[in-house]
């Protein structure tokens, strides 16, 4: 793609050693980090995409969720609602977005934001429609009003699965930027989809190394956010959370999720029973 | 709209492939994930390597995985197979979780009961444990499932088969209503798909269509 890129064109086929260690060479190549079309730049755009549309997506999904979770009406149009937009193809709506539009930040960003939306929205609820219901009417009667309710309560009890959604949907919005590219935008997608469409393939290497590299830094980062969210005592000692899809998985399992907690109860409390 | 229906013979050869690039890995993913799931579910420290593996095998974003498995697996680039086993290591990634979570949750009376009339070890997970936890494994496929299908059609950036080649040849015809037709097709399907999935999870497991006070019942979204 560039005229910097040296190194013999490799064969399609063999030499697989050969494209890791050509990947990496431009990787560590300080030439090309710099510039507008540099490592650099193109990290920067893949993070601004990212950062915009999960923003967006957070503005959207986090007060439906809120509000679902607390009055309990409408969980129906959350399930029916997520499980329609995960099926929503991002990479069709985004080219579709670029032909009505044009081309800009408008495109992916609606795109991008259809995909953050469902775990987001999924996490929220869940999250609020888990908090223990004795909790919640433990705090009316000690006469708080609806929004003291939600704000002191139901909220920090649902951080952990709020950020959990957070974590799931800035992962795949991360890794499904990629697309951009596609349609003459920036980001990391650039050397992946060009290294495949000039058949160089240890540039679309560099470009699937970064955005791994990025996501699993993203992912670190708000799986702290989420662990260090764990309300009560003693979290330090607990194991960081592994929500990413299981916040969905909660979702259709327990919609209501007010099940009792079976999990490890040995003995078994027949005896206690009556 | 009009797209789709004067190319439904395409679009009938596009949806099997895209069906068979993203179906076949749910299977294997079942087939590997649940004999594993079962094996490390009372083993804490196998089961938390398993799950800290499927973590980090989850966060590898799915087209940087199809570029990359060339490397570490003989296929060659560009080829179905990097996409079908890429998609089977997500399904896998995502049931190893949920197997041993699903069988936490079996209640502990039902365990006891198994127990008392003679169920032990590999009979009582075949017959009982297993069983129960279909209802959450079902919850997990479907997500799966959805999570595929949309994986194969952002593929075709990179040239993979399958009906998110309507997205690419319709942009770069400028024929939105090519794009448009696309993504009927591939919601239609992912829905199909889905409710596929949950009828044929209620018809396995009868006793959740009575009312049972011992399960966390599956939510039916339809």
């Amino acid at each position: 793609m560039d005229a910097n890129v040296v190194g013999d064109p490799a064969t399609d086929e063999g030499g697989d050693v050969n494209f890791l260690q050509q990947a990496l060479n431009f990787i560590f190549t300080a030439d090309n980090w710099g510039g507008k079309a540099g490592l650099g730049a193109r990290i920067l755009e893949h993070l601004q995409y990212t950062g915009v549309a999960v923003a967006v997506s957070a503005l959207i999904a986090i007060p439906i969720g809120l509000l679902i979770g607390h009055t309990g009406r409408g969980s129906f149009l959350v399930v029916t609602g997520v499980n329609a937009l995960r099926a929503m193809p991002t990479l069709g709506v985004l080219l579709l977005g670029v032909l009505l539009w044009g081309l800009g930040l408008l495109p992916p960003t609606v795109a991008l934001t259809l995909l953050g939306v469902p775990p987001l929205l999924a996490g929220t609820y869940a999250g609020i429609a888990n908090v223990d219901p004795n909790l919640v009417d433990a705090a009316r009667s000690m006469g708080m009003t609806e929004t003291q309710v939600l704000t002191r309560v139901e909220i920090p009890n649902a951080l952990p699965l709020i950020l959990g959604g957070l974590r799931t949907a800035t992962l795949q919005i991360v890794a499904t930027a990629t697309v951009a590219a596609y349609a003459s935008l920036g980001g990391l997608g650039r050397y992946l989809i060009d290294g495949i469409k000039v058949r160089q393939f240890h540039i679309a290497l560099v470009g699937a190394i970064l955005v791994t590299v990025l996501a699993l830094l993203l992912d670190g980062l708000l799986a702290g956010a989420a662990w260090a969210s764990l309300p009560g005592t003693g979290r330090l000692r607990r194991p960081i959370p592994q929500p990413l899809l299981d916040d969905e998985v909660l979702l259709e399992a327990r919609p209501r999720g007010r099940t009792p907690d079976y999990s490890g109860s040995d003995p078994s409390p027949t005896v206690e029973g009556w | 709209m009009r797209y789709l229906l004067t190319h439904l013979d395409t679009a009938w050869a596009l949806t099997l492939i895209h069906l068979r690039l993203s179906l076949i890995p749910i299977v294997l993913g079942l087939l590997i994930a649940v004999p594993l799931g079962a094996f490390v579910w009372r083993r804490p420290a196998l089961r938390r390597i398993a799950t800290l593996t499927a973590s980090i095998i989850f966060t590898i974003p799915s087209l940087a995985l199809f570029v990359a498995l060339p490397l570490i697996i003989p296929t060659r680039i560009l080829d179905e197979a990097n996409v079908i086993v890429a998609l089977t290591l997500y399904t896998t990634a995502l049931l190893v979780r949920a197997v041993p979570e699903a069988l936490d949750a079996v209640p502990a009376g039902v365990r006891d009961a198994a127990t008392a009339v003679g169920y032990t070890g590999l009979g009582r997970l075949l017959k009982v444990e297993l069983p129960l936890s279909i209802p959450v494994l079902i919850a997990g496929l479907r997500v799966v499932a959805v999570t595929n299908i949309s994986m194969v059609a952002v593929g075709s950036v990179i040239g993979i088969g399958g009906l998110g080649t309507w997205f690419t040849d319709g942009y770069q015809a400028d024929k939105s209503d090519q794009i448009v037709a696309g993504i009927i097709a591939v919601f239609l399907i992912a829905i199909v798909i889905d409710v596929l999935i949950l009828l044929a999870g209620r018809i396995i497991t009868p006793w959740t269509r009575t009312s049972s006070a011992i399960r966390p019942r599956t939510k039916v979204a339809t």
